[in-house]
């Protein structure tokens, strides 16, 4: 590489850590510095607290519902946009946006107008027949799921327009049933994007206040997720206790980010067992001269 | 006959794939379906394979009427284009596929694929994985793959489309080979006259979604049912009414009054053979097909005047079909 090339391959490196560093890991360093400024028991206390685990396994709740179903759905969701024609496939394709589009807040307005116990459209039907939705875990769930759609499907759909339909048609060909072909076939080539979107979509599960909030109620120990436990953790004065629950939920987002990263990690290595097959140097994609010419 | 394709129809929207299309391929035979891009002989195979339901029509596979049959169940062998190799799988996996889908045990599917690998020499290969493959790799390890069924048929589509033309020249011999030692029923699709009339034993020539002819290599060449067979299987040369062979054409210095008169606009040499392109006075375009050593026995140069005479030509109907050789040599 040439010196002025190095020179501005360090300018442009540079550049980008700072901007990281200035506007996430400086914000996100203070807030373990804060969390235990003044010792563990105080953090300790207030995420241990009935409030502070209820809070927790609320989220988890939540989390354990909207992401696998939107996994499922997701996956399935991409494969009809994907594989298939049919009238209304733009508007259902713009469609899979509208969480990114609407505020949260807006969203769990939304889901008010149509579930609140009074003045909706099921709202009424579903108090009747003992259903709570709007101020209790359902409506939270809702909204969760919500938020969070459009992280699969948005992920999966790209990998699968590349991977096109032949080693599918492949499978079949050689006897697969259109499950087996998913699981052996597609399945596989699509679990870097799905992987992807999964932690994107937990991240944000994770981490949704404006939509679940809306919908919560703000029922003390009852209809609090993590992040709406910080916000009253902090409204309250109570900074340790916000930042602990806040540490919470970062360890709980990183977690799933390292655990999908180990997963890619170990894969790329049983690639790579492949390649140094008995420790002979190979170059991928170029031909290896076969004796073809010999009688078979 | 080891498939029969019965008056089978296919639309995609407006467009005919397959129009009135029937075929028949016979059993331990070598076809080739050739045609350009869009005369439907990829659907066709599509249909033959199941991975295409045809609008109207029977497909028969040794004499069994498939046409309802899904893919899995046909027990046919494809090899695409691209290969559609298994990325995540090694070469030993992609072609145990079929056989553990069958439920096989370990034992037998070791020493089927260890055969397998044999046979399309890619001994040593078995843990790789397809992107540590060059592209004719890849296609014998799909070709393996497809084998491993024992299918009934094995249907390749462009099978060598996508290699360098060398490749592509080994790779079409040592199919002629493999055939001859396997003999499973074979379709293959080109759109290359010259790979068709090398491995083939029976070509069947598509155009506009219809099969324009069919029969052996030679056949084909020496008698076109329709001008677009003339054309597209060999050079040709259209004179008029008539068309002729580029190597069908004497050339000479004087006229003798069955010739007529061009200019040379460009020699070319390919080796043994020589093309030489010329202008007839009526601004017709024409090329002739000599050796070298015909080249330079008449001495020819670019620009030169020289004088022309089909030895054999052929006039189709003005519907450009049945084809029959013109009783007398005749110059436009």
């Amino acid at each position: 590489m040439s010196a002025p090339s190095r020179a501005s391959g360090w300018g442009l490196r540079s550049a980008a850590l700072i901007y990281l560093a200035v506007l996430l890991l400086i914000p996100v360093a203070a807030v373990f510095w804060r969390t235990f400024e003044h010792g563990i028991s105080e953090p300790l206390d207030a995420v241990t607290s009935p409030d502070g685990m209820h809070a927790f396994w609320l989220t988890i709740l939540c989390v354990g519902i909207a992401v696998p179903l939107n996994t499922a759905f997701g996956v399935l969701t991409a494969l009809v946009l994907v594989r298939q024609d049919f009238r209304g496939k733009a508007a259902l394709n713009a469609a899979i946006d509208l969480p990114f589009a609407i505020s949260p807040v807006v969203i769990g307005l939304a889901l008010f107008l149509v579930y609140a116990p009074r003045d909706s459209w099921f709202g009424g039907w579903l108090t009747d027949n003992g259903i709570e939705v709007i101020f209790s875990a359902p409506g939270m769930v809702l909204a969760t799921i919500f938020v969070s759609l459009p992280f699969v499907v948005r992920e999966v759909m790209p990998v699968l327009q590349e991977i096109g339909t032949d080693q599918e048609e492949a499978a079949e060909t050689l006897g697969a049933s259109p499950w087996q072909t998913f699981r052996k076939v597609t399945l596989p080539a699509i679990r870097w994007g799905l992987a992807y979107g999964v932690v994107l979509a937990t991240a944000r599960a994770l981490g949704e206040f404006g939509a679940v909030s809306v919908v919560s109620g703000h029922r003390n120990g009852e209809t609090e997720t993590l992040p709406i436990f910080v916000q009253r953790q902090f409204d309250n004065f109570n900074a340790a206790g916000a930042y602990a629950a806040g540490l919470v939920l970062a360890i709980l987002a990183l977690t799933v980010l390292f655990s999908m990263n180990l997963l890619q990690r170990r894969s790329a290595r049983a690639v790579d067992v492949g390649d140094d097959d008995e420790g002979a140097p190979t170059t991928p994609s170029v031909f290896v001269p076969q004796p073809i010419e010999k009688e078979a | 006959m080891a498939i029969a394709v019965k008056n089978v129809t296919k639309h995609f929207g407006d467009f005919v794939a397959l129009d009135d299309v029937s075929i028949d391929v016979p059993d331990g035979g070598l076809t080739a379906l050739l045609g350009p891009s869009g005369s439907g002989k990829s659907t066709l195979l599509r249909v033959i394979a199941g991975l295409e339901q045809p609008d109207t029509g029977q497909v028969l596979i040794s004499g069994e009427d498939n046409t309802a049959t899904r893919v899995q169940d046909r027990n046919v062998g494809f090899v695409f284009q691209h290969y559609a190799a298994f990325k995540h799988m090694t070469v030993f996996d992609n072609i145990a596929f079929g056989l553990r889908i069958r439920g096989e045990g370990n034992g037998t599917i070791r020493e089927r694929v260890r055969k397998l690998i044999e046979l399309v020499h890619l001994q040593g290969f078995e843990r790789r994985f397809p992107n540590q493959l060059s592209g004719g790799q890849r296609q014998r390890m799909a070709l393996a793959r497809a084998l491993a069924v024992e299918p009934r048929v094995l249907l390749l589509d462009e099978p060598f489309g996508a290699l360098d033309a060398k490749v592509r020249q080994e790779l079409r011999t040592w199919l002629r080979r493999l055939h001859d030692d396997v003999h499973v029923t074979t379709i293959f699709v080109t759109h290359d006259q010259e790979e068709a009339m090398d491995v083939a034993e029976q070509i069947i020539v598509m155009n506009d979604g219809k099969v324009e002819q069919s029969g052996g290599p030679r056949d084909l060449y020496e008698n076109p049912a329709s001008e677009f067979v003339m054309s597209f299987v060999g050079p040709a040369n259209r004179l008029g009414t008539a068309w002729v062979r580029p190597h069908d054409v004497e050339v000479r210095h004087e006229p003798n009054g069955q010739t007529t008169e061009a200019m040379i606009d460009r020699i070319v040499h390919l080796g043994f053979e020589v093309r030489v392109e010329l202008t007839l006075t009526d601004g017709e375009q024409f090329s002739v097909q000599l050796t070298r050593d015909e080249v330079d026995q008449l001495e020819l140069a670019e620009g030169q005047i020289v004088f022309v005479r089909p030895r054999a030509t052929r006039v189709f109907s003005a519907d450009g079909a049945a084809g029959s050789p013109a009783a007398e040599p005749e110059v436009a």
